[in-house]
């Protein structure tokens, strides 16, 4: 029964809690610059620069790269955003639907277009479709199936997220507005959903995030030169090239979006709309 | 006493195994102003909500206005724009200022248009005296200030019955004047109202009637004189005696407070 007696003391070392803290940052930071020396000591810089980082050939890759590349991965986007998000919002309604069968439905198309990858999606609308019914055609071609693909992805992620923000909205604003005299679809739509709306702002904006990320899954669609976006311009420059230059351009592309966007989401989730202010 | 502007007849509800009303009969006249107190759990939110079917009760009819509310078939949105309700909690959306939210409803339920449902809307935040708030938002307004948005939110829907359900419940004490001093003025314009709410000077000073309400029935009915001020009831005294004088309750040897 001795160490009861002792129990706030420092054991063995006889260091206090203080050296022994700053003991460890120390050796942390030590760890650190041991790492990133080693690294940059063993790196092939010449080589490096060679691949990746050829002023020439990253000006071969304007204007097109703008005009071509980027425009398409947004509008890729976009659209697959827009479909997403219409499709999203049925299925959301029908996941919160009194009529059963709605239910299990929205159920089950969740279930199955989280968990199936996206690439596999895209092969089903590019190649599946066309092939178990032969003569379809996609509005707006490579466009319209992108739309479709990426549509039917977010859209089960968009669902889950609209019904949490639908059962987020208190339920005495419903009340307030069925006491008034709406009908329920119309409380649902000039009451509950925009103020659903405000509450997910920030997680929608995460999805198109990712749905510009995985725009680059069009790659696997075959598109014509007019039709390439950023990550399939830039595979393709890197082949005739043999220089890895236009990977990196590509992902820089891609950076000036999404961390501009990752920003206003974290801007978002810190400061709450005045309206929102308790 | 005019016809009666509300009528329930046999009013049951239950919640699963929880029996709240156990046969409610309650006639409001036209222009009464009658106000419903009772312990909590007595079921008298419950009762006001069954009025508007928020509720829908398990047995028993209500009528509104001489059309019977408890219909199945019933138009119970149209039956609801004549019926204004105001709620504990506000609940003003707010996701719109105070005038928006006045003409909001006007114009999606009743489609008034635009110049006719401001002007209704500048005329019912001037009568709670809000004119100077007109576009402020709700999370801007004080809790008194969102209660009376709230009442003139209902009122400019033109209702001929107000239900007020605990009004003043959720302020803080020294906002509970403004909103009593609204109410006061409705009762006074001679608007039929139903209020639930444990302010006892102003079910003295204003209601027409009140009713006691323990355990699912009306135990007393009668003007405030009768029910507040000389009490038949054992339950309405010890009721009473508790509301008004906080600190004399006494636990009873069970360890809960006695009722």
């Amino acid at each position: 029964m001795t160490d009861t007696e002792t129990p706030l003391q420092p054991r063995r070392t006889g260091l206090s809690v203080r050296q022994r803290r700053r003991l460890s940052r120390g050796a942390q930071y030590v760890l650190f610059v041991a790492v990133v020396g080693f690294v940059a000591a063993s790196a092939d810089w010449g080589r490096l620069q060679n691949q990746f980082a050829q002023p020439g050939i990253a000006g071969q890759m304007f204007p097109q790269v703008i005009t071509v590349a980027l425009k398409n991965t947004v509008l890729f986007t976009l659209s697959g955003f827009v479909v997403g998000l219409g499709l999203g919002m049925i299925v959301a309604l029908m996941r919160l639907s009194s009529v059963g069968p709605y239910r299990w439905l929205a159920g089950i198309y969740i279930e199955i277009f989280r968990g199936l990858p996206a690439l596999l999606i895209f092969i089903f609308v590019g190649v599946g479709m066309p092939l178990a019914f032969p003569g379809i055609q996609y509005p707006g071609g490579i466009y319209g199936k992108v739309a479709l693909a990426l549509g039917l992805v977010s859209a089960a992620y968009m669902a889950e997220t609209i019904r949490a923000g639908i059962q987020a909205v208190p339920h005495g604003q419903t009340e307030a507005a069925r006491s008034l005299g709406f009908s329920p679809a119309r409380a649902m739509i000039s009451i509950v959903v925009p103020q659903a709306f405000r509450i997910i702002l920030p997680p929608l904006t995460n999805e198109l995030v990712l749905l510009f990320k995985d725009s680059s899954l069009v790659l696997f669609l075959g598109v014509t030169l007019q039709e390439r976006e950023l990550s399939k311009f830039g595979n393709d420059l890197a082949s005739t090239t043999a220089n890895s230059t236009p990977i990196l351009v590509a992902g820089l592309f891609y950076l000036l979006i999404t961390v501009p966007l990752g920003f206003v989401v974290r801007r978002m989730e810190t400061t709450p709309s005045k309206e929102a202010v308790r | 006493m005019t016809r009666p502007e509300i009528r329930v007849e046999g009013l049951h509800k239950s919640f699963g195994d929880n029996h709240v009303l156990r046969g409610i009969d309650l006639e409001i006249g036209q222009g009464e102003v009658v106000c419903v107190i009772g312990p909590s759990g007595s079921g008298k939110s419950t009762l006001l909500r069954c009025v508007n079917l928020l509720e829908q009760p398990s047995g028993g009819k209500v009528f509104v206005g001489g059309t019977e509310v408890t219909d199945p078939d019933v138009d119970i949105d149209a039956v609801r724009r004549r019926i204004g309700m105001v709620f504990q909690q506000f609940n003003l959306f707010p996701h719109l200022t105070a005038t928006e939210n006045l003409t909001l409803p006007q114009r999606r339920v009743l489609r008034r248009d635009k110049g006719a449902a401001a002007r209704v809307a500048a005329e019912n935040l001037a009568r709670v005296g809000l004119t100077e708030k007109a576009d402020a938002y709700p999370a801007a307004l004080s809790g008194g200030q969102q209660q009376r948005v709230a009442i003139a939110r209902s009122l400019a829907m033109g209702p001929e019955v107000m239900l007020f359900d605990e009004p003043t419940s959720a302020l803080d004490p020294e906002l509970v004047g403004d909103v009593l001093a609204v109410m006061r003025g409705l009762a006074e314009d001679g608007m039929t109202m139903m209020v639930v709410t444990h302010e006892m000077t102003f079910a003295r000073e204003v209601a027409d009637r009140v009713v006691f309400m323990d355990g699912g029935v009306v135990v007393e009915d009668g003007t405030p004189d009768q029910v507040i001020g000389n009490p038949r009831n054992a339950r309405t005294r010890h009721f009473l005696s508790r509301l008004l004088d906080p600190a004399m309750a006494e636990v009873a040897e069970d360890g809960k407070t006695g009722l």
